[in-house]
């Protein structure tokens, strides 16, 4: 029993991080209709950016936080401005491929700038406590709060301000959108920041519990791929469900099934999914 | 000018270039390097025909290229068995695994379709790199034989893998040529235009996506059979998505979708990645931002935008052509020519 709470709980710490994922990814499907592959990278800039700020320049680990959302919603909106925009149409199979050589690049460019090396990132919050019978750091506390907070405010932006709800008009009806004088390309840009700044706050707030190398966005970044096609594309509420329903399945599967092949389970998942339905879960309309 | 960069002059030569390659460089290493390009070409011909020809982008290539290396592997390492026969069977194995996942995977399009078979390629790669006792997990398999005698003719040496590669490759090439040029091949374009519209006009867009998947993961298989014979040891990495994205840069800077784009795509980047070898690492620094920008500013790659060109002047010189035409000839003649128009 008591093993089982505290997978519940570790499910809850990994289920926020990759529903933090999920929705930059969601959201930029929902406006553009691309699968960017190159969010993973994003992930891995945001874990690196923030663990350079605090190293090197010693910032405090907040403030590391905010410098890197900073930098990688910019990256996405220069991502945006350079190769998505100007890719707008042209056939799908080449913004993948676009996104795909961004990937390489980030990927390179970590490895160039940073080295191969795992490395791992301090955190102020490393202190183990004891609540109701479970043990745990306060680091995951901190990341299933926080995340939580991050969905909430996103939530109130998108539903209760202006700009916000020209995302979601954007994401439903983009001519439409036009028409009634949303600057679509300034929504496609800030959706890109949001997006991207998602990603940042994800990858250094489980980098403390992980490890922050070149590669560790691949994996990440395959999950929520199906969290969202699980979600159902472009929705928000299904990558929210769809990554705790992930992260529990990871964690109890790790427990009850096997660890090494833990990874594999998400993957499985979506096999089945698409085997059955192929315009995934909860899919809208007719295609 | 235009007559010596003709098809049928310029295709013998270079098979030629191909044959004589060896003895003008007398150098191991290139020889090595040459071979290693022909056989990645092999899988960028199997990815061109699904990608390029009926578009649908697969991601799982580096998956059934070391499906194909490693039932190789197993086969002559573990079972000890003949290396012909092994090489048949692996090829089977891909096959039928490429007909199965192919049944499943076809149903889903476009972005379905590239994130569910780069799934299925990374789930290939964890089940070769997890399953220890079967694969050797990220020790490898060790101890590949070279391939077989057949009749006198063995293949120990460099030079004879050569030509066995060469050789292999030119009936892909052959077998691809004589694909795209049929109606089959026609079928494949028109999926890749609309599927709707081929479905419209008759055609079993399903049957025929589901031969040229299975194709196509042929080609990969074959290309992995040869890697594993070739290199002699394989690990887990040949099935990691970075492999997919390999031969993905090869395709599109020769060309998707073009018979010549592998060959081009593929002798270029390989070369120049043994130039850059200090590279090594970061190649991606460069390759990652060229496949982007290619993609962006010519989606043809190499031999796409020469064709597009020489199509360009073709069109041209015919327009000139018939001006010319018109001004000599009587008003008689020309009216002629606007009614067949």
């Amino acid at each position: 029993m008591e093993i089982l709470v505290q997978q519940l709980f570790n499910g809850l710490t990994i289920g926020s991080v990759y529903a933090l994922v999920a929705l930059g990814l969601t959201l930029v499907y929902g406006i553009l209709h691309i699968p960017n592959f190159a969010h993973g990278a994003l992930y891995m800039m945001g874990g690196y950016i923030t663990l350079m700020m605090m190293v090197q320049y010693g910032l405090h680990y907040w403030l590391a936080i905010l410098v890197s959302v900073i930098v990688v919603g910019l990256i996405g909106v220069l991502m945006e401005r350079l190769v998505f925009y100007p890719l707008r149409h042209a056939p799908p199979i080449h913004d993948k491929i676009a996104a795909i050589g961004i990937l390489l690049f980030l990927e390179a460019f970590a490895q160039y700038v940073w080295g191969a090396d795992y490395q791992t990132m301090p955190t102020p919050y490393g202190q183990v406590v004891q609540l109701f019978g479970l043990t745990f750091t306060l680091q995951r506390l901190l990341i299933i709060i926080s995340a939580i907070a991050v969905m909430v405010l996103l939530f109130l932006f998108l539903k209760k301000t202006y700009t916000g709800a020209s995302i979601i008009a954007m994401s439903q009806d983009r001519d439409g959108a036009n028409l009634v004088g949303i600057n679509t390309n300034r929504v496609a840009m800030l959706t890109f920041l949001i997006s991207g700044g998602l990603a940042a706050i994800a990858s250094s707030l489980a980098a403390p519990i992980n490890l922050v190398f070149p590669g560790m966005g691949q994996l990440v970044i395959l999950k929520a791929f199906v969290i969202i096609i699980l979600g159902g594309m472009g929705s928000i509420p299904g990558a929210i469900i769809g990554g705790y329903i992930l992260g529990f399945s990871e964690s109890l599967g790790a427990t009850y099934i096997s660890n090494d092949y833990k990874d594999i389970i998400a993957f499985i998942l979506l096999v089945v999914i698409l085997s059955v339905k192929p315009t995934g879960l909860f899919a809208k309309g007719g295609h | 000018m235009a007559n010596i960069i003709n098809k049928r002059f310029i295709i013998p030569v270079l098979i030629l270039f191909a044959i004589v390659f060896p003895f003008v460089t007398q150098n191991d290493y290139f020889i090595h390097v040459m071979t290693l390009s022909f056989i990645w070409m092999i899988g960028v011909y199997g990815l061109n025909l699904l990608a390029g020809y009926t578009g649908y982008l697969s991601l799982a290539h580096a998956g059934f290229f070391a499906v194909g290396a490693y039932s190789l592997g197993l086969l002559t390492v573990k079972a000890q068995m003949n290396f012909w026969l092994a090489f048949v069977l692996s090829l089977i194995i891909t096959s039928v695994l490429g007909f199965l996942i192919g049944l499943i995977a076809l149903r889903t399009k476009e972005h379905f379709f590239a994130i569910y078979t780069l799934c299925v390629g990374y789930i290939l790669y964890l089940i070769i790199d997890k399953w220890d006792s079967l694969t050797e997990g990220v020790r490898g398999l060790i101890g590949i034989p070279a391939p077989g005698n057949i009749g006198p003719i063995s293949f120990e040496t460099p030079l004879s893998q050569y030509y066995l590669v060469l050789a292999i490759l030119l009936v892909v090439i052959l077998i691809v040529y004589r694909i795209v040029h049929s109606l089959t091949g026609r079928t494949y374009i028109a999926i890749r235009n609309s599927e709707d519209l081929a479905l419209t006009i008759g055609i079993s867009t399903m049957k025929n996506k589901l031969e040229v998947f299975v194709l196509s993961t042929f080609f990969a298989g074959l290309s992995g059979a040869l890697y594993a014979s070739f290199i002699r040891f394989i690990g887990p990495d040949i099935g990691n998505i970075v492999i997919t994205f390999d031969l993905l840069t090869y395709l599109l800077i020769g060309g998707i979708g073009t018979l010549s784009g592998p060959i081009v795509g593929t002798v270029l980047v390989v070369w120049i990645s043994q130039q850059l070898q200090f590279l090594q690492d970061y190649r991606m620094l460069i390759f990652g931002p060229i496949l982007t920008l290619l993609v962006i500013f010519y989606p043809r790659g190499i031999a796409g935008s020469i064709a597009g060109w020489n199509a360009k002047r073709a069109e041209k010189k015919l327009a000139k052509a018939q001006q010319d035409e018109r001004f000599s000839q009587s008003p008689i003649s020309a009216e002629n020519q606007v009614k067949e128009g």
